[in-house]
């Protein structure tokens, strides 16, 4: 961005701006050796990100999540209940992947509009203590292959599962063969993403793959998981948690932390299956994306840093191009001639990405979001990226489904 | 909703508006529903996905199309499915204009690519007939 450019405390809707002021986020591992509910995990991520951000509990008048394992039904007063909380805003936000981004704009709008104060924000994904009478063994993340297309009546449950388009990978899959027989990228080039990603996480202590860098050989190497995609091009899933504390710009100022301001939000979606994908390469993180710029009256080349969700390697190969920061087609080109690595000249999920850094359940995506906000308070240690200001970050959901794109400017 | 057959495949459990489409494919019929104004569109449903209008009518497609993109599962993605794998799932193009998801039958897998054309192909399974498509040509 331009020096000395400050994003306005008033956003450009002529509301009030809304700010991220903290954060707290666990190191995503394979197998959890401390169960907990939900809510005890919510407990703890608020009164880390509340000391994060130096706020009071009682300031807290928002609460958005995903769900309560514990409370399905009434989840926000049943967390507002059991934190102590007199909430004003309360939000469950169903958007895969992109739930955490979802959540974020969500805040910012609740705040903006003059609904509320302070938002906890939380994407909790650990295992429960073992249930009496259930059987116990080790617990590892797994997610359920039918995503709710099995019950009755559901389209997804008649069509797509007895065809075994089931859980992600082979519809990812899908968008990438297709892409490769209308673009014509290479393996190799998809391979990179991957490559850069795992670089990135060696510098971060937190990520799962840390101590374990890889080579485009070891990815062009592993096993055909779904054609094109390679097992080394795919999340690991794992369990973890994280929470983000969102404000008003007034109060962010007075956290430690450089006030991050959420100053353009866009949202889209069109299907489930990606068989009704309207087309699996034009995806629809494009029109978020334009919003969101435009909001923010900020031009890609403002951004210092992207943090794109990377679910798989096509997907961010795909974000990269329909987030408008190259022409359709030559988001191959554009990942062989840059580096993505945080101290390369197009930072990219500096934190490693999921694909580096583990899938922490909805923790993966709000990973993407919690790297830009260290990045831009200038709090990424060994990867920092030199005079960060402006960041992008997204979330992608289902089956290139549901995205959403923020603009994250410091103040 | 999914049920399973004899050997724990996951079969569809058709509804009162989806039946004629299963009831068509254990004739060798593919039938979709057609909106006078927007033509065909998949799956069943009761109003038509573009206009909401309720006053389409079942009609027979060629089952001719082309392969829009295809996978192939080395992995088991349904643990339901791992003894079949590999094999690929496609989704394809009709030539009358809807896409459709199904399995590739009748062809090496390594033959298939995107664009090739297809035609509608019916398996058996219990009391369930599946919709899939093999190459033609």
């Amino acid at each position: 961005m331009l020096p000395g450019t400050r994003p306005p405390s008033v956003s450009r809707m002529g509301k009030r701006a809304a700010a991220i002021a903290g954060l707290t986020e666990w190191a995503p591992k394979r197998v959890w050796d401390e169960p907990m509910f939900t809510m005890e995990a919510c407990a703890r991520l608020a009164a880390e990100v509340l000391a994060d951000a130096e706020v009071d509990k009682g300031e807290v008048d928002g609460l958005v999540i995903n769900g309560l394992r514990e409370s399905p039904m009434f989840a926000p007063s049943a967390l507002a209940e059991f934190l102590g909380i007199r909430s004003n805003f309360n939000e469950v936000v169903d958007l895969g992947g992109a739930t955490p981004a979802g959540m974020v704009w969500r805040a910012a709008a609740a705040i903006e509009v003059g609904i509320c104060e302070t938002v906890l924000v939380f994407t909790p994904s650990v295992p429960a203590p073992p249930q009496p009478g259930a059987n116990g063994g080790p617990m590892k993340m797994k997610m359920g292959a039918y995503m709710g297309g099995e019950v009755w009546g559901s389209p997804q449950g008649q069509f797509e599962i007895p065809a075994g388009l089931v859980a992600a990978t082979p519809s990812f899959a899908m968008a990438a063969q297709r892409y490769m027989a209308a673009y014509g990228v290479s393996e190799e080039t998809l391979a990179k993403v991957a490559v850069d990603s795992r670089y990135n996480a060696q510098a971060n202590p937190m990520a799962v793959f840390y101590g374990k860098p890889i080579t485009i050989d070891d990815v062009m190497s592993s096993r055909y998981v779904a054609d094109p995609l390679k097992l080394l091009e795919i999340v690991m899933p794992c369990y973890g948690g994280s929470a983000v504390l969102v404000t008003t710009a007034e109060r962010a100022a007075r956290s430690p932390h450089r006030p991050v301001y959420v100053s353009g939000y866009g949202e889209h979606l069109t299907h489930k299956s990606i068989t009704y994908a309207p087309d699996i390469v034009d995806t629809p993180i494009r029109l978020a994306a334009d919003r969101a710029f435009e909001m923010a009256g900020v031009s890609r080349d403002a951004v210092d840093m992207a943090s794109m969700y990377d679910c798989y390697t096509i997907t961010v190969l795909l974000t990269i191009e329909d987030a408008g920061f190259c022409p359709k087609g030559e988001g191959g080109r554009f990942i062989d001639e840059h580096s993505l690595r945080y101290d390369g000249d197009w930072p990219l999920n500096t934190h490693g990405g999921q694909l580096g850094m583990g899938q922490a359940g909805l923790g993966g995506g709000m990973s993407h979001i919690t790297e830009a906000v260290r990045q831009v308070q200038g709090r990424g240690g060994e990867r920092q990226v030199p005079d960060c200001n402006i960041a992008y970050a997204n979330g992608t959901g289902g089956m290139l489904a549901e995205q959403v794109a923020l603009i994250l400017e410091g103040a | 909703m999914v049920h399973f057959s004899t050997d724990g495949r996951p079969l569809p459990t058709p509804t009162p508006i989806t039946a004629p489409f299963f009831d068509g494919l254990r004739e060798r019929r593919l039938v979709l529903q057609r909106c006078p104004r927007h033509g065909y569109f998949f799956y069943p449903r009761g109003r038509c996905p573009v206009c909401l209008g309720d006053d389409w009518e079942w009609g027979e497609l060629s089952g001719q199309g082309t392969v829009y993109s295809f996978t192939v599962d080395r992995a088991g993605h349904d643990p339901a499915l791992a003894s079949r794998i590999p094999f690929a799932i496609a989704l394809v193009d009709l030539d009358e204009g809807p896409r459709l998801v199904g399995n590739m039958v009748d062809c090496d897998i390594g033959d298939i690519t995107v664009g090739m054309a297809v035609e509608a192909a019916y398996e058996d399974v219990d009391d369930t007939t599946l919709l899939g498509f093999r190459p033609v040509g």
